[in-house]
């Protein structure tokens, strides 16, 4: 798949957003007033700002809002009424706790739950898919999930649990690589079964169906290079989990959560990078290519 | 809610139905109009030709007509040729000029102009207004294209397969298809290959490369290029020798039974017995008696010789016996050569056979031959072939046609059901064509028609003094049967001055410094070399073109012609016709939209510029022009008395292919449709020159003026004629150098022989290219959406070339022939002969043609094969210019090519690289959203 | 409208017969032609005369070559539009309700209006059928033609989506696939149609057809009884065609 930046950024940073919202949610940290109004400012910065980047990848981002009508079976529906839904929650959340210093614990946890659940959809438009099949999996959701965990216990502040939600996020993203890594062919579709043709003997793409490209051909078609899938790989582990483990252990300093931050932050785009660049659509067979 | 959608929108407010033109095809379309605009073309379902379907080009058409790289006005070159830097003149002007430079040359030496077209689809005009004009330099292109197929049809059975014929798709169960990819008659061979499939009937394709009718045959021969004559020939040899031939056909259709002079010391050796008439002699079974082949009643015998004059005379079938029978055509003795098992030679055979005899069917029709006999029943032999350019443009492509229109014939398949069928006007055998005219007179016209048919040594294209006369060399000992002239000569003997110097180049629709020439870049430089006066070799070049193709760089005066909806054509009986094998049919296209741009149809300008010069035909009395323009032409030249462009419709409107002209004509074929058809009696549908019905309905609609049955040409008497001269007989003799290789190769009975293999050592692959069905030539790159599916063309190479040169996908190969190099990206092909590479024809293009921005794919990536061919062979010691084409017929022999084939790490753009030229029209725009309606 | 119906009262569609289709881009070009004056925005190309040229097309002809473990590799032509499928799972990601199958003869569309060219639906299509436009930012797909079949402005043997009238090869044929007794389902029965990718649950509604068996011919017997020789010389030859002769 088109590693598209928009869609990169969006699952990123909506995922760190919503994330935080969801410690910020569950009262971790305790805040409030000014300090609540930080911590608030970030994740709603992280989220809305990551919802908005993927109206980028629009074609037509003026009728967004038609998005909200498919609640009944479309997976990025439900997101959208689910981001609304955490953000308006969180919101009367944030501000009792900005405003008024009360901490309404109900809608808390409501939001907190509303925003994991923003998490899980966002995951469940990729994991529907049963076309790339790396997706098409319960990985999905769980990497997506404790990516967004690891990431809003580590903005939240909470050391302890930041630790192990990111050591379970190394993990999950470990298993989701080789459990990926095989998907494509444990999916049973090949060029055989895309034209039917295997039954004459072992089928192989000719002429493609035009020279130049298109829309499928940029959208779907993607290849990495196994060199670099290796490196990116260790870097995105690296930076995603081991480094902010490293800086957590340490004894803290302001500095090194920083660094923890950025490393987490830049560790989980290159994985998303790598999420989409290696995930292959099965339409790339009829050219061919995986 | 599903959401409410109008099922019904309008689709257009008036349909103008006209003719294609993307290709020789021809078909009926249907376009579309919103707001005097086009906005969709589809088929026309009532059309004779494609009966409602169209094909990719067809359907782009709208993308032609609207396309950035049309030509605007009249261009003068200003900077130096080949630069592409012009002036727009006004048509006056450019009138003026043209007239100014070809009125002097008509007065004085009218052969110094050479007057030769494309894809002119108008032969029968051009070579009307050129026989006017005076010059004798005067082809269309089918010299370089085809003329082996064309020729060789006539010559052994009175039409070829190309245009001039077609399976009876209706009835054949067998079709076996020789070197095609796409062919002149593209739509209605899909139309066929898919009717004869939805039967389950049998498709074989002989093609060294698998794509297209070659993937849905149900048998592939992936035959070594240059060797079909041998397979074909070895089927011969296995049908006789099990006597699985039609005897009865052959004796009753064929010259088979003809009586052959065969006493070596005779001057007539090799020639026919005939009577004082001229009429061949055959014994007769009856009587046992020498008679004329046509008399009443007689049953030619096959068997019996003749003595007389103690000269045996046997019949052709004898001959063949003993040249076919030979081992030398034994499966075994050529399996290898043509890459074929001999065991699969010998089951093809069979399976012609037992189609042909096994499944033999009777039509109920009765029918009278031209010996007066009536048939209660028309039998079918269910085996139909064709063949293409994959036969004709090799160096011994005569031969190899010929050889498997004796196939057909041995297999009784020609003109009965089930077989191959001819469209009128064919059949129309060789004798009944005009013979090739040369003399030229200043001032006034030629003596004749330029193309023919030659029936010997007497009737070549040569001066008093023996050199040739025309500039191409048609109808010389070099190619004595070269029907169609040589286009591909043109420019590389008028720059060497051989056999003389012209001064004008006028040329209609042929991209010579491009894709249509071989050994492009040498022609690029004959076009712009200058002599040491300083000025060019090729004084002055006229191109007439609707595009900025390559070719108009080159020229110094250009005419713009309008693009085919713009203007009126004739698809007339006079030259290339529509017809179909049951139907006479001709056509014609009008302007249905009017161009936006200074352009005028060039056959319109030819009239103009024909009455400027005085021309007969063009002008009359008084000087004024003979016909305001050339719809006019259409409606009111008469060729014979009754006779015009058009067949349909004539007199009141009422009349059929003979009757004073109609004013009302054009409006007559505009609301039929654009085309007019007339069907062949029940009767008269087979054994055409033979069935005295067909031949009186071809006369009644003025096909010909008299019936003329005739005998298929198994062993061609003309060539005979030749060998005879080359052997020292009658006054006029080839030069010593050729006479070997015309004894070799003009033998009255068709041989395969080894093209010439000067310089091919150390180049063992053959190299082919073929048509993409979704382009026509060079012009497709300027649509928009054609050029999307084929913007660039890699060269196929087959699993073993790309093993043992270490080749993947996207490599690039440095490919070296005799004559030159390209460097090219490469791809693997499975199912592809394993000796042979291709590519896609025509797809490569000059930098700055075709108002394509300059880093076009089809420039950068694109190439052309036509670097690696030359038009001369390579130089054989003797000081000779020895022409890379066939020896019988002057055919360019494109698909000779051997190359060698090496990886190279990949340049910036495919090589040869050439700067690009200047665009008179500038580039297209960057988006494009074409839509008329709201 | 993402929820698929339960029912379609037909199931109209498309077969197209690998057998016979000689890949000439034909029914691309006619699609294309149609699609663009047609249905909803045209169908855009982005640098037409340029480097890298790329357009909308429903409708695209792809080629493969076939090695079977003995005797020469195979090609088939392969075009490919949307299958119309009856699990269609372009539908059901749709979030705004722009894709939806219609009950009536289950064609698959997209409603332009309401379309925000999120671009999921062609994520979720496993055949590549859909194409957003770049110009226009909507999704684009095989109408079925839809505004031809219906059409009244259209003479009546014209109501047949244009790839369909255009094929020259006849190997594209349009019908109801839901009704057992209908031409294309008879055909599909007849050359065992057969469905893309059927591992994807999709369920296409569009049937291809095999290619028959090819290269059979040298498995035939091949000297008895077609080609036994008469004569092994031209002289036994002669003397056979006498016999022949006289018989007659
Ligand atoms: N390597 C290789 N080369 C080949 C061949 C091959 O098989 N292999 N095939 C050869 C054969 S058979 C042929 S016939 C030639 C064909 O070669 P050409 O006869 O050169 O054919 P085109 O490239 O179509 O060029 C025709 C010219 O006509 C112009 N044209 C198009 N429409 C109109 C119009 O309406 N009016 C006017 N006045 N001009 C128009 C086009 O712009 C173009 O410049 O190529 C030959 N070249
Ligand atoms: N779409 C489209 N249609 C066209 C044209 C076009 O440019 N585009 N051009 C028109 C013109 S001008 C012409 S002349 C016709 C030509 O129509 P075709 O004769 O079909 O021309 P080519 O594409 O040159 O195909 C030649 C075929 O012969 C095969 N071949 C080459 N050498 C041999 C051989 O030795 N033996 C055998 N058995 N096969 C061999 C090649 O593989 C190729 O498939 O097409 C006409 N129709
Ligand atoms: S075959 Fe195609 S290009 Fe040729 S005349 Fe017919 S529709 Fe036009
Ligand atoms: S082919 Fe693709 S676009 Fe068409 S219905 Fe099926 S899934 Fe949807
Ligand atoms: S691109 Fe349009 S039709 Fe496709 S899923 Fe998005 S909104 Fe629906
Ligand atoms: S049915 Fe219509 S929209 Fe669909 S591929 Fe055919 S022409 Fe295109
Ligand atoms: S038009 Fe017919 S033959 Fe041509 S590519 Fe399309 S389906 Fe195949
Ligand atoms: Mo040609």
């Amino acid at each position: 798949m088109h590693p598209a930046p928009s869609v990169i950024v969006f699952t990123t940073f909506s995922g760190l957003g919503f994330g935080l919202l969801v410690f910020l949610g569950l009262g971790y940290p305790a805040v409030s007033g000014w300090s609540a109004f930080a911590f608030f400012m970030i994740a709603y910065l992280c989220a809305v700002g990551g919802l908005m980047a993927s109206t980028f990848h629009l074609g037509r981002p003026e009728r967004a809002l038609k998005a909200f009508t498919q609640w009944r079976s479309s997976w990025l529906s439900r997101e959208a009424w689910c981001a609304v839904a955490a953000l308006l929650t969180m919101s009367l959340y944030a501000a009792a706790l900005v405003f008024w210093d009360t901490r309404i614990a109900a809608l808390g946890w409501i939001g907190a739950a509303l925003s994991l659940s923003t998490v899980a959809t966002t995951s469940m438009i990729y994991a529907q898919l049963k076309t790339v099949p790396r997706w098409h999996s319960p990985a999905t959701p769980a990497l997506f999930l404790a990516c967004a965990l690891a990431g809003g216990a580590l903005l939240a502040g909470q050391v302890t649990w930041a630790i192990w939600l990111l050591s379970v996020a190394g993990a999950v993203q470990l298993a989701a690589w080789i459990i990926g890594d095989s998907a494509f062919t444990r999916s049973g579709t090949t060029m055989a079964t895309a034209t039917g043709l295997g039954s004459i003997g072992s089928v192989r793409a000719f002429e493609p169906p035009h020279t130049g490209t298109n829309y499928l051909l940029r959208e779907f078609v993607h290849v990495v290079g196994r060199r670099h899938r290796t490196k990116l790989r260790i870097i995105a582990i690296g930076l995603m989990a081991i480094v902010p483990i490293a800086c957590l252990l340490v004894p803290f300093s302001h500095w090194l959560a920083g660094l923890a931050v950025l490393s987490h932050v830049g560790g989980v785009l290159t994985a998303r990078w790598l999420f989409f660049a290696e995930a292959e659509h099965v339409v790339g067979l009829y050219y061919g290519k995986r | 809610m599903q959401p409410v959608i109008d099922l019904s929108p309008k689709v257009s407010d008036e349909v103008r139905r006209t003719t294609c033109y993307m290709c020789a095809c021809r078909c009926g379309i249907n376009v579309h109009m919103k707001a005097g605009k086009v906005v969709y073309i589809e088929g026309n379902r009532d059309h004779p030709v494609n009966k409602g379907v169209l094909c990719a080009k067809g359907s782009a058409g709208i993308m032609q007509v609207n396309a950035p790289s049309r030509l605007r006005a009249p261009l003068k070159r200003v900077g130096p040729r080949g630069s592409g830097e012009f002036e727009e003149i006004s048509w006056d002007e450019a009138l003026q000029i043209a007239t100014g430079w070809l009125a002097p040359i008509r007065a004085k030496n009218p052969e110094k102009l050479a007057f030769f077209t494309g894809r002119d689809q108008s032969q029968s005009f051009t070579s009307y207004w050129a026989q006017n004009f005076g010059t004798p330099n005067y082809a269309a292109h089918g010299g370089f294209c085809s003329v082996n197929m064309a020729a060789a049809g006539i010559y052994t059975m009175g039409g070829a397969f190309w245009e001039f014929g077609q399976p009876d798709w209706d009835h054949t169960k067998l079709f076996m298809l020789f070197g095609v990819a796409e062919d002149h008659d593209s739509n209605p061979i899909k139309m066929g290959i898919g009717k004869i499939k939805a039967r389950g009937a049998r498709v074989i394709g002989v093609n060294p490369i698998r794509t297209g009718y070659n993937a849905v045959a149900d048998d592939w021969v992936g035959i070594t290029p240059g060797t079909d004559g041998l397979f074909i020939l070895s089927m011969i040899h296995v049908l006789m020798k099990a006597g699985r031939i039609d005897l009865d056909y052959l004796a009753r259709y064929t010259n088979a039974p003809v009586l052959v002079n065969g006493d070596p010391k005779s001057p007539e050796f090799g020639l026919f017995l005939r009577d004082d008439a001229g009429k061949e002699l055959v014994i007769d079974r009856a009587t046992g008696k020498l008679t004329p082949f046509d008399h009443p009643g007689v049953r030619p015998d096959l068997a019996a010789t003749h003595r007389a004059g103690g000269i045996t005379h046997r019949p052709v079938f004898h001959q063949m016996a003993d040249l076919y029978l030979d081992p030398q055509y034994a499966p075994e003795a050529v399996a290898e050569r043509c890459g074929i098992a001999a065991s699969r030679i010998r089951a093809i055979a069979s399976e012609l056979a037992r189609v042909a005899f096994d499944e033999a069917f009777e039509l109920d029709r009765e029918w009278t031959d031209f010996r007066g006999e009536t048939h209660k029943t028309m039998t079918g032999r269910p085996v139909s072939f064709h063949a293409m350019r994959g036969i004709s443009a090799h160096a011994n492509g005569f031969q190899t046609c010929r050889a498997l229109h004796v196939l057909q014939i041995l297999l009784g398949t020609v003109e009965v059901p089930g077989g191959f069928r001819f469209k009128p006007p064919y059949p129309k055998p060789a004798t009944a064509h005009p013979k090739p005219h040369c003399k030229v007179t200043p001032g006034a016209p030629l003596d004749g028609p330029h193309l023919g048919f030659v029936q010997g040594p007497e009737d070549l294209a040569l001066k008093d003094d023996g050199t040739p006369a025309r500039i191409d060399k048609a109808f010389t000992w070099d190619n004595p049967m070269s029907a169609h002239g040589l286009m591909h000569m043109v420019i590389s003997n008028a720059h060497a001055g051989d056999p003389y110097k012209i001064d004008t180049l006028f040329m209609y629709m042929a991209n010579m410094s491009w894709n249509s020439s071989m050994n492009t870049r040498g022609v690029i430089d004959m076009l712009t070399d200058r002599g040491d006066d300083g000025e060019y070799v090729i004084p002055r070049i006229i191109y007439s073109d609707a595009y900025s193709s390559e070719m108009v760089a080159y020229a110094d005066l250009v005419l713009p012609d309008t693009t085919y909806l713009e203007r009126h054509d004739c698809i007339s009986l006079l030259d290339r016709p529509i017809c179909e094998a049951d139907a006479a049919a001709d056509a014609i296209r009008w302007p249905v939209i009017e161009p936006d741009r200074d352009v005028r149809g060039f056959q319109s300008v030819l009239c103009d510029l024909g009455a400027r010069l005085g021309l007969p035909g063009f002008a009359n009395e008084d000087g004024s022009a003979t016909y305001a323009d050339y719809a006019d032409y259409i409606v009111n030249h008469q060729r014979r008395p009754g006779i015009g462009p058009l067949a349909g419709f004539r007199g009141d409107g009422t009349q059929a292919g003979r009757g004073d002209p109609n004013p009302d004509q054009l409006n007559r074929y505009i609301a039929n449709g654009g085309f007019f058809v007339t069907h062949v009696p029940d009767a008269a549908a087979y054994y055409k020159p033979w069935n005295t019905a067909y031949q009186d309905w071809a006369v009644g609609i003025g096909l010909c003026d008299k019936p003329q049955p005739y005998l298929f040409q198994i062993y061609v008497e003309p060539m005979r004629r030749f060998q005879r001269a080359a052997e020292g007989h009658g006054d006029r003799q080839p030069p010593d150098h050729l006479r070997d290789r015309i004894k070799a190769t003009m033998s009255p009975l068709p041989i395969w022989h080894e093209t010439d293999q000067t310089g091919n050592d150390g180049f063992p692959v053959h190299a082919l290219t073929q048509r993409p069905m979704a382009m026509y030539h060079s012009w497709g790159s300027q649509n928009a959406w054609l050029r999307q599916l084929h913007g660039h063309n890699p060269l196929y190479l087959p699993t073993r070339l790309m093993r043992e040169n270490d080749l993947k996908d996207g490599d690039w190969a440095r490919v070296t022939s005799p004559h030159g190099e390209i460097t090219v990206p490469v791809l693997e092909m499975t199912a592809l002969n394993e000796n042979t590479v291709w590519t896609w024809n025509a797809i490569g293009k000059r930098k700055g043609a075709w108002a394509l921005e300059p880093d076009a794919p089809e420039a950068t990536r694109g190439f052309l094969l036509n670097h690696l061919i030359h038009e001369l062979l390579p130089p054989k010691g003797d000081g000779l210019r020895w022409s890379n084409s066939d020896p019988i017929t002057g055919q360019a022999a494109w698909f000779d090519l051997k190359v060698s084939i090496a990886k190279t790490t990949p340049p910036q753009e495919s090589l040869p690289a050439f700067d690009p030229i200047k665009s008179p029209v500038g580039t297209g725009p960057k988006t494009l959203r074409w839509k008329v309606g709201p | 409208m993402t929820q698929l119906p339960a029912h379609t009262d037909k199931k109209l569609g498309l077969v197209i017969d690998l057998d016979t289709c000689v890949g000439c881009h034909a029914c691309v070009i006619s699609c294309k032609g149609w699609n663009t004056e047609n249905y909803g925005a045209p169908l855009s190309d982005q640098d037409p005369y340029g480097a890298a040229p790329s357009g909308t097309f429903l409708n695209r002809v792809h080629s493969y070559e076939m090695q079977p473990d003995h005797g020469a590799a195979q090609l088939a032509h392969f075009p490919k539009s949307c299958l119309h499928c009856e699990d269609a799972p372009c539908v059901t990601v749709c979030p705004t309700g722009a894709s939806y199958k219609r009950v009536e003869d289950g064609i698959v569309l997209v409603n332009e209006s309401d379309c925000i060219g999120c671009g999921l639906c062609a994520w979720a299509c496993p055949y590549g059928a859909r194409e957003l436009d770049a110009a226009e930012g909507v999704m684009k797909k095989c109408t079925l033609c839809v505004d031809r079949i219906y059409n009244e402005n259209l003479a009546p043997e014209d109501r047949e989506p244009a790839c369909v009238r255009t094929c020259p090869a006849g190997a594209r044929h349009f019908g109801d696939l839901g009704d057992p007794d209908s031409a294309v389902s008879q055909l599909v029965d007849r050359r065992g149609g057969m469905d893309l990718m059927p591992e994807q649950g999709t369920r296409p509604v569009n049937k291809y057809l095999p290619p028959r068996p090819k290269d059979r011919l040298h498995e035939t017997d091949v000297l008895a009884p077609f080609l036994a020789p008469v004569a092994e010389d031209p002289k036994g030859f002669f003397a056979w065609l006498d016999k022949t002769l006289e018989k007659r």
